[in-house]
Formats: structure tokens, C-alpha cells, sequence
């Protein structure tokens, strides 16, 4: 009976050690071009477009990030990239709250309409408006400019939804003893709903900051001028179709875009992960 | 996704001389107020353009002088072009490609996450999710550089264990491939993250019961995972063939199209078509079929999360 019993519980501890090699094995794999973008920035040029190639450097240099600065005006996209997904961020924020409150908690006429008609343009993929887009922002002469860059984007039909969402759900009690109390809606707004609708407004401000930093097609089309592109479009600079691929400063052009976002998620790992779940059942 | 109508607020009681016409009229240009910023933008980049793109598609507009109506002469070259054609083949086989590969592989990693049977399940889970803040663009460029088939690491490693994979960005055969595997990549957090909220949410009550009636640990799977994860799996699918209807970025960054059109997408298309032929209507007409093709997709999406949200009562 207790050989049969150990046996057992020696089977179920094999398979526990299989399990965790196997889930380690495979989270090495995922992890490998995240590695290899950090090892390969501190590598010297020999050493990038050496064979047999090499994981770890063996010598350590900082001469690749030396030269993103060199071969573009990286502080320049660096600022640019803030510019863009932070300022996109703060008007979505702002406006889609705005809008989102007087949809989740007054009542006027043509309000299900005008939801309904926002949900709808929730299923429009910006590729789709793209070019009309572009003549727009054009037409109104602001290629090459941060304002054109974030107009499109100050208020998004995701944000406005998700946010009433939210709204909705809050207790109605406060707002209603405040409206007594004669306070303005600006005020129930500011200094009710708003307090108590931060988690909302994280989750939502990560995933608009991630999207907008990560964009590669909106700055490419709208900036053609190098000194007004990000981060993610001046790296696609670095590389010619038929030019040799400088892979050392294209690491360390890399882990600076990326860096900013690790280090939110590293912060922010539990809202970094809910933002997530929340966005994903848009 | 619930389309629930806002409750009917009932205007607190109006004290003192004011009206209630004035006290309308004051809560109608508030509620314009808040939404005046929000709708401008709107109404300006998404509703006006969709009509805009209605109305290039029907014209020759290149961006110089004057449009002319052309009736439905692009919409005719989308379909019957053969580049075009080629290009929503290419769209339709990387969707056949990312869809099942992404969404099978964030499933088993969710369902391989929520185990009691894994150690360090919060590491895990922190390693498994870091590709999601990686841009497509800067995945690219990592995935390059390990394929490269002089320098690359993991070209080397394949090598050694006897697969030449050559240089897979110049293989027509072997591109697609590629800038798929490079979605699949960035992309299975995401969804590993869905499933994994959806599994949390099937209620451990269910397990045990099952357990009690004997049921191993693939029973428990095949009769209370599967179909408690149906609506979130098939959720999973569409936004999946949703974003994979819109490849762009590696594609762009990688192949440009390339080797031999094999990788030219819808979205790289358009890209081409409205950007550098300057064909704006032909591009117009062909954002169109995009745009109902993710239209319809949609509407599926809602149907799965009405049917979510009946269930659960």
C-alpha cells in the first residue's frame, strides 16, 4: 500500500520537474530575441558579425549606442515618441472621459444614437481611413507636425466605450446628493467620477501609450522630414533593402524603444496585465 | 460588451426662480460641452473619412488636379488584377497561418499558467508577456538578426542541428513564414492573457464536482475547460483574424513586399497603391474591401459576446 502510495507521489513529482523544464525551455525560446536584442547593443561590431555567432558579449562596449545618435538624430525621435504617444495619451484621456461621462450618467436625447454610432466606428480599421486621414491632416498643414501626428488620434471610440463602461457601473449616490447640493456637472466630474475612476484610467492610459509608441505606419506616412519621426519609424531608416544591416546600433536603437515600455510594465506588472484582460474583451 | 441604456437620471428638484425650460437648456449645452472635444475628433478622423474613402473609391484621384467619377472601374481592377488578387491570397494565407498557430499557442501557455502543478507561475507569466511590449518593427529587426543566415544565432543552432534554413527572408517559400512566426510572436501574450482571464473564471466548483465523478485530468479538460472557454476561444479568433487582416509592419521592414510579391499583404497595398503609385482611388476602393471584409468580422465578434453575455445570465 505505501509503495503503491510512493510510487504515486514520485510520478506526480517527475512530472512536476518535466512540466517546469519544459515551460522553461520554452520561455527561454520566447525570451531569446528580447536577449539577444540586450546582449547584441553592448557588442562590438567584430563581435555582431562574427562566426560562429555568439550569445553573451565577450567584450562589453557602449560604442553601438554612440552611434544610433551619430547615424540619426535619436534624441530628437526619442523626444518625438514621447511627444506623440504622450500627448495622445493625455487628450484621449481627457476628451473620451468627458464624452464617456455625459454618456454613462445624463440623460439627453439622441444619446443611444450617437452610442451606437460609436460603437459602430470601433469596427473601422484605421488602415481603412487611412489615406482620407492623411489628406486631412494635410490639407490642414500639419505633415511634419506634432499636432498632425496626434489630432487623429485625441479621442478614440475604444476609449470613450470602455470608459462609460466604467462609469456606469460606479454608485450613483454621490453624484446625485452633489447635483442637489447644486455642484456643476464640470464639478461632479472633476472632483467626483474622475477620483474614483483611476484604475479605469491607468488601464486605458497604458494601453493607448503602449499602441501609439509602438506605431509604425501613422509616423511613417505623416513625417517626412527624419527630424519629426519616432523612435519605431527612424529605426526603419537604418535599414537599406540592399545595404548591409548595421545589426549592433539597430540593437541599441531597439532596446532604448523598448526600455521606456519595460520599464512601465515592471512598475505597473499587475495593471500592465489587467489593462490587458480589460482591452481584450473590446 | 454590454449595450446596456444609461439609467434615466431624474433632474434633482428645481429650487428657487430658475425655470425648468432654463434648467433644459442649460443641461443641453453641458452635455454638448463635454462632448464637443471628444466628437470633433471623431467626426473629423473617423466618420468623415470613412465617407471620404466612399467617394475617392469611386474617382481617378491621384492627389493632382481634379478627381473624375469613374463608377466602379476600381473596385472591378481589385478583383480582377492579378497583383491584387495575389495580394489577398498572401492576406488570406497569413491569416490561415497566425490565426490557429497564435491562438493555440496562447492557449496551452495560459492553460500551462494556471496549473497549481507549475512553480513560479508569476515569473512565468512576467517572462511570457514581455513580447507584448516589443513593437512589431523592433521584432522584426531581433527575428532578423537571429535568422540571418551568415551571423544569425539561431540559424547557426539549426545549422548545428542539421536544418539549413538558408536565408529565409529571400525564399518566396519561406518569408511568409517568417513574418508570420514574428507576429505570432509579439502577438500570443495578448491572447494568452484573454484565455488566461477566461480560464480563471470558470469556477473551481465545476473541477471538483468533476473530480468526485471520477473524471481524470483530460476528462476535467474536454468536459469543463472546452466548452466553458468556447465563447472567449471563438472572441480570440475573430480579434486574431481581425489583426491579422491588417498585417503591415514587419512585412514592411522585412520584405517590402518580397521575394517575388510572395509577402505583398492588403494593408502593403494599400500602403503602395496610396503612398508611392499615388492611386488614391484605386487604394480607396481597396481600404473599402478591407473595410467590410473586418466589418463582417466584427459583427461575428459581437454575435459570440452577446451569446457570452445571454449565457452567463
Amino acid at each position: 500500500m505505501t509503495t503503491v502510495h510512493s510510487r504515486r507521489r514520485l510520478t506526480a513529482a517527475i512530472t512536476r520537474a518535466l512540466f517546469f523544464a519544459a515551460m522553461l525551455l520554452v520561455a527561454l525560446l520566447i525570451l531569446l530575441p528580447i536577449v539577444i536584442i540586450v546582449f547584441t547593443a553592448f557588442k562590438p561590431v567584430a563581435e555582431v558579425n562574427a562566426f560562429p555567432p555568439t550569445l553573451v558579449p565577450g567584450a562589453w562596449t557602449l560604442d553601438n549606442f554612440t552611434r544610433i545618435f551619430t547615424d540619426l538624430p535619436f534624441a530628437r525621435l526619442i523626444l518625438n515618441s514621447f511627444v506623440f504617444a504622450g500627448g495622445v495619451t493625455l487628450f484621449a484621456l481627457m476628451f473620451d472621459s468627458l464624452a464617456a461621462y455625459v454618456l454613462a450618467r445624463v440623460d439627453f436625447r439622441g444619446s443611444r444614437v450617437l452610442l451606437i454610432a460609436i460603437i459602430a466606428s470601433l469596427m473601422v480599421p484605421f488602415q481603412a481611413t487611412l489615406i482620407p486621414v492623411y489628406q486631412l491632416v494635410a490639407d490642414l498643414g500639419w505633415i511634419n507636425s506634432y499636432t498632425g501626428l496626434i489630432a487623429p488620434r485625441a479621442a478614440d471610440a475604444f476609449g470613450i466605450f470602455f470608459l462609460r463602461q466604467f462609469f456606469l457601473a460606479l454608485p450613483r449616490d454621490l453624484d446625485n446628493a452633489a447635483r442637489i447640493d447644486g455642484a456643476s456637472e464640470l464639478r461632479i466630474f472633476r472632483s467626483i467620477v474622475l477620483p474614483n475612476a483611476v484604475p479605469a484610467l491607468v488601464t486605458l492610459g497604458i494601453y493607448t501609450f503602449v499602441n501609439n509608441w509602438n506605431d509604425l505606419l501613422w509616423p511613417l506616412v505623416l513625417t517626412t522630414d527624419q527630424q519629426m519621426g519616432t523612435i519605431t519609424s527612424g529605426l526603419t531608416m537604418l535599414t537599406g533593402p540592399n545595404g548591409i544591416i548595421p545589426y549592433g546600433v539597430m540593437m541599441a536603437g531597439s532596446l532604448i524603444a523598448l526600455a521606456p515600455l519595460a520599464i512601465l510594465f515592471l512598475v505597473l506588472q499587475r495593471r500592465f496585465i489587467q489593462s490587458v484582460a480589460a482591452t481584450g474583451l473590446k | 460588451m454590454a449595450l446596456s441604456t444609461t439609467r434615466r437620471f431624474r433632474p434633482p428638484p428645481q429650487i428657487g426662480g430658475r425655470g425648468p425650460l432654463q434648467g433644459r437648456m442649460k443641461r443641453r449645452l453641458i452635455v454638448i460641452a463635454f462632448l464637443l472635444p471628444a466628437m470633433t475628433v471623431l467626426v473629423a478622423f473617423v466618420f468623415w473619412p470613412m465617407v471620404a474613402a466612399l467617394r475617392l473609391s469611386f474617382t481617378d484621384a491621384s492627389g493632382f488636379g481634379t478627381p473624375e467619377w469613374v463608377g466602379i472601374e476600381n473596385y472591378v481592377k481589385v478583383f480582377t488584377d492579378s497583383n491584387i488578387l495575389r495580394a489577398m491570397g498572401n492576406t488570406a494565407l497569413y491569416t490561415i497561418m497566425f490565426t490557429p498557430l497564435v491562438v493555440v499557442l496562447a492557449l496551452l501557455l495560459a492553460l500551462a499558467l494556471n496549473s497549481p502543478a507549475l512553480p513560479l507561475r508569476g515569473v512565468f507569466r512576467t517572462a511570457l508577456f514581455l513580447p507584448f511590449i516589443v513593437s512589431l518593427a523592433v521584432a522584426a529587426f531581433a527575428w532578423q538578426y537571429l535568422l540571418d543566415p551568415q551571423v544569425g544565432l539561431l540559424s547557426f543552432w539549426l545549422q548545428n542541428l542539421g536544418i539549413r534554413i538558408g536565408d529565409v527572408l529571400q525564399d518566396p517559400a519561406l518569408a511568409m513564414p517568417t513574418v508570420v512566426l514574428i507576429a505570432v510572436w509579439k502577438n500570443f501574450p495578448f491572447y494568452m492573457i484573454v484565455f488566461l482571464a477566461g480560464v480563471q473564471e470558470i469556477p473551481q466548483s465545476l473541477y471538483e464536482a468533476a473530480r468526485m465523478d471520477g473524471a481524470g485530468p483530460l476528462a476535467r479538460f474536454r468536459s469543463v475547460t472546452v466548452p466553458l472557454l468556447g465563447n472567449t476561444t471563438g472572441f480570440v479568433l475573430v480579434i486574431a483574424t481581425i489583426a491579422a487582416l491588417q498585417a503591415f509592419d514587419q512585412i514592411y521592414i522585412l520584405t517590402g513586399g518580397g521575394p517575388y510579391q510572395s509577402t505583398q499583404t492588403v494593408v502593403m497595398q494599400i500602403y503602395k497603391s496610396g503612398f508611392k503609385d499615388l492611386e488614391l482611388g484605386f487604394a480607396s476602393a481597396l481600404s473599402y474591401v478591407l473595410l467590410v471584409a473586418t466589418l463582417l468580422l466584427s459583427l461575428i465578434q459581437f454575435a459570440i459576446t452577446a451569446r457570452g453575455e445571454k449565457d452567463a445570465g
